[in-house]
């Protein structure tokens, strides 16, 4: 089958263990006010590959993912296009490369909680974006609530499936240390969590925004000082 | 033979009647496998010294970029009185003319560009001189311009050929200036001696060429002497020590710069030669660690000054006023042990002791067997200074064994073993639009006419208003290269007799072996422009856009195309056969003095130059906009990610760029990865 692609990164580093190969899928339900990829947020965009097409694109990079690396498929939302990416992975697996799949977690539902089984069976670790822990103002960062998402992390912690926690730090949003040790106390009852990484925002997607006319919602806002990152790895980090 | 100063050296070949520095450092050297942690920093004479350059070059630059020009002395090795920076400080001596920062008088290559780059700069060229290089010596400029053919001109004039060495000194030659310390001057005289004896039979043109320039070696080299018996040395008889052998090393090397006014006077491979004496001396107890720096740092500060008269124009082709001082460093030997020293390090160090800096053009002969050690160094000096190339050793070394050298930034060649005829490059790019419109310039009108300039013969041209069909446009295009491959060919032939003839390099060739090989340096540039073009003919609709007189001069895209960078085969196919084709097209052709002809994919700077001379190209660039550094896709059109960008370079074929393949690349920390 197809999957609907945004564009290739060859030379990934920071999305996932080692050198990785990249796949932004195009479409994504969130709007977060800080995404830095606005021109991944319509399903009508992009263009078409199959599996195996973008199976062998990745497969030319073999030889780069000695140190660990492998495939990324990030987004967009992936999990939008999950038959897909289970495909791609399958293929993946076959040939010994190491996946990882790089998600908000809103596709998930508790009700139908093994809808995702079959994909999470060829995905080798989950970079789980936790945009904001308090429900409410999930949704005003977000547009959508934070329930699935955090029942997507208690199940992937329940079928014990390897997980990064990631976290944008925004100031003034997501930076609030009540709120950061209310995220760790989430994280601290999950079973399954390897690392913990702290995102810090950056403007670098305001461009995207003019390219599409599109307002840029976090006007101002700046990057955070680096002692407010270091605070925040210093909360959010795992207890040994 | 069995000198004093060869006590302590495992003896060899080398020593046995031979000139042979290879032998010398196999059975000499101490390969070293540990960190940095012996390095020593600079010392206060070290210091003083390059504070006072500092302050030269601060002065240098508010006088606009000359401090001082000798207007009036023709340089040549023995043509200047001893010149010190600070003679007490100083532990290596010796400047291109007596006084640091005064640019020497070089007019052997072209007596208007000599004083072009001095008026230029507010000096008056002594009249005497000017018209002794006027009426009575003639200059390498001169011969070339006797000979040219109109249509070399014509190329010349429309820059489908560019940069060709034909009113400057070719440069790219690197003499074996560690015979200078290992052998002193005296056995090398008495070798040259020797092989001109043996140089005898049917005096043919060629013989009779060979015997006069192995007497100029030999006058050279006693030159040499007269200059280094200037500053109180003799160096007839070879190195005793460290301090000896690095001084007798850069008094060849500055021997050959006095000479020559090269676009590239690289200096080899020397800083494993140099460990074995500083070694010895180690051993000895006559030097410590932070002496054994010091050296080095003090070697290397001269090599930073290194300074050449030369037009604006030149430098504005250079984006600076690169003297491309280029030392190769470290590598792998052939018996499989690393040639990385101490002196690796050390060498690399002085980055950190006098500061970043681009001269000399320290130069890293990867390998992916080097040691662990030296390869942390190496990128810990690099993120600090920014300041290494780096260059495949295992690529290389199979090739041109385990004592070569890069020349300029990609040119390797075994030191003192091999020469190359220094061919700068052919547009390709330019060269598809003259398929297109049948040999007419898209730029250079014709002063009489006023119209088009035809430059080549008239070909004829792809008609139609399009799109351009893809199979017509190869015919052309390769019946294009056919023609420009030879003019190419021919112009360098014709060059490279000229510069032998009128300034021919004496000095670094009596450091060379006398049997030597040539290489025929060709090169090319706009390869990614003139892929990214045919690309663009065969995948999407190329519409033609002609001005009055018929000729395309723009061109209307519909649809898209795969791009060169991205390691989509279907581009990168286009420029792995534009490379195959144009070097095949190459070699089918006579080159001078028996030279192996080379091609190689490397404008660093220049192609800024080159594409402001050529006009709207199929690909949708826009006339004037610069074409791609070396082998690196087009600005911006390489959007797959950095592995799919060098991927795409990879594939370019090496046996067929052997002079070598250069790609721009720059990663923000941040893109390597996170810091924890």
């Amino acid at each position: 089958m197809t999957g609907r692609i945004h564009s290739f990164e060859s030379f990934g580093t920071v999305d996932g263990p080692g050198i990785r190969f990249v796949v932004f899928m195009q479409g994504c339900p969130m709007r977060c006010l800080y995404c830095h990829n606005p021109d991944t947020w319509f399903p009508s965009a992009g263009t078409d590959y199959t599996a195996a097409e973008v199976a062998s694109r990745a497969l030319k990079y073999k030889s780069y993912f000695t140190g660990g690396g492998g495939v990324t498929v990030s987004g967009g939302e992936p999990m939008l296009q999950a038959e897909f990416v289970k495909e791609l992975f399958t293929i993946l697996k076959s040939e010994g490369i190491n996946t990882a799949l790089d998600t908000s977690g809103v596709m998930f539902n508790a009700d139908n909680p093994r809808a995702f089984d079959d994909l999470l069976a060829v995905t080798d670790l989950v970079l789980l974006d936790i945009k904001h822990i308090n429900p409410s103002e999930h949704k005003r960062l977000t547009s959508h609530g934070n329930e699935n998402i955090l029942a997507f992390a208690r199940y992937l912690s329940d079928i014990k499936k390897p997980v990064w926690i990631r976290h944008v730090l925004v100031p003034g949003i997501t930076d609030d240390d009540n709120y950061l040790r209310e995220l760790k106390t989430f994280i601290s009852t999950l079973k399954n969590v390897e690392k913990v990484e702290v995102l810090p925002y950056h403007t670098m997607g305001e461009v995207k925004y003019q390219k599409l006319g599109i307002p840029y919602p976090l006007k101002g806002v700046e990057p955070p000082e680096p002692e407010r990152v270091k605070n925040a790895k210093e909360i959010l980090k795992l207890n040994d | 033979m069995n000198y004093k100063a060869w006590e302590g050296f495992v003896p060899g070949k080398w020593s046995d009647d031979e000139v042979n520095v290879r032998d010398f450092i196999q059975r000499n050297y101490t390969p070293y496998e540990g960190d940095d942690s012996f390095l020593e920093g600079p010392t206060e004479d070290t210091k003083k010294l390059w504070e006072e350059i500092m302050e030269l070059s601060a002065q240098e630059r508010a006088a606009g970029g000359v401090l001082k020009a000798d207007t009036k002395i023709v340089s040549t090795l023995t043509s200047h009185k001893a010149g010190y920076i600070d003679k007490s400080r100083e532990k290596i001596v010796g400047l291109q003319t007596d006084e640091p920062f005064k640019r020497a008088l070089q007019p052997f290559g072209g007596i208007k560009m000599a004083e072009q780059a001095l008026n230029m700069y507010g000096y008056e060229i002594d009249p005497q001189v000017k018209e002794i290089f006027t009426k009575y010596r003639k200059t390498h400029n001169d011969g070339v311009y006797d000979a040219y053919t109109p249509e070399m001109r014509r190329a010349r004039t429309a820059h489908i050929l560019t940069g060709l060495p034909d009113t400057y000194g070719r440069g790219r030659i690197v003499g074996d200036y560690r015979r200078v310390a290992l052998y002193g001057i005296d056995y090398l005289i008495e070798h040259k001696q020797r092989d001109k004896l043996n140089m005898d039979g049917d005096m043919t043109p060629d013989k009779i060429r060979d015997r006069e320039e192995l007497s100029e070696q030999i006058k050279a080299l006693n030159a040499l002497k007269v200059m280094a018996a200037e500053y109180g040395m003799d160096i007839s008889r070879p190195a005793e020590n460290a301090r000896e052998a690095i001084q007798w090393l850069y008094f060849g090397y500055l021997g050959a710069i006095k000479d020559q006014n090269g676009a590239a006077m690289s200096i080899g491979r020397n800083s494993t030669f140099l460990d074995i004496y500083i070694e010895r001396d180690l051993k000895r107890g006559v030097l410590t660690e932070k002496e054994a720096q010091e050296l080095i740092d003090q070697f290397v500060m001269k090599l930073r000054i290194v300074k050449f008269m030369r037009i604006k124009e030149y430098n504005e082709l250079f984006s600076g006023d690169p003297t491309w001082v280029t030392e190769s460093i470290g590598g792998m030997g052939v018996d499989g042990r690393t040639l990385v020293t101490k002196n690796s390090f050390r060498i690399l160090h002085t980055l950190s002791n006098l500061g970043p800096a681009p001269e000399p053009n320290l130069t890293v002969l990867w390998s992916k067997r080097l040691p662990a050690g030296f390869k942390k160094f190496c990128a810990k000096t690099s993120i600090a200074t920014s300041a290494i190339q780096y260059e495949s050793d295992d690529l290389m070394r199979p090739e041109m064994g385990d004592d070569y050298c890069i020349a300029c930034c990609v040119s390797c060649m075994r030191v003192g073993k091999d020469m190359q005829f220094f061919g700068a490059r052919a547009n390709l790019a330019k060269c598809l639009l003259y398929a297109i419109n049948g040999g007419k310039d898209e730029l250079t009108k014709d002063k009489k006419t006023g119209k088009a300039l035809q430059v080549s013969p008239m070909f004829a041209p792809v008609s139609g208003d399009g799109p351009l069909d893809y199979n017509e446009v190869m015919v052309k295009y390769e019946q294009m290269m056919d023609w420009l491959a030879g003019l190419y060919v021919n112009t360098l032939n014709l060059i490279h007799y000229m510069h032998d003839k009128y300034s021919y390099e004496a000095l670094e060739m009596a450091l060379h072996d006398t049997e030597v090989r040539r290489f025929f340096a060709t090169g090319i540039a706009g390869l990614s422009c003139a892929a990214d073009s045919l690309s663009a003919i065969k995948y999407a609709k190329v519409y033609p856009i002609r001005n009055e007189e018929g000729l395309a001069t723009d061109f209307k895209i519909e649809g898209d195309y795969p791009k060169y960078g991205n390691n989509d085969d279907r581009a990168d196919e286009i420029a792995v056969w534009l490379v195959k084709t144009f070097m095949n097209k190459i070699k089918s052709h006579y080159t001078y003095r028996g030279s192996v002809p080379t091609m190689s994919i490397l404008t660093i700077t220049s192609n800024v130059v080159y594409g402001k001379k050529t006009g709207n190209t199929p690909d949708g660039r826009r006339a004037g906009q610069p074409l791609a550094p070396g082998a690196n896709p087009m600005h911006g059109r390489d959007s797959s990610g950095a592995l799919a960008s060098l991927e795409s370079v990879a594939k370019l074929p090496y046996e067929y760029s052997r002079d070598g393949i250069s790609n721009t690349f720059s990663v923000t920390p941040a893109s390597l990865g996170k810091d924890d």
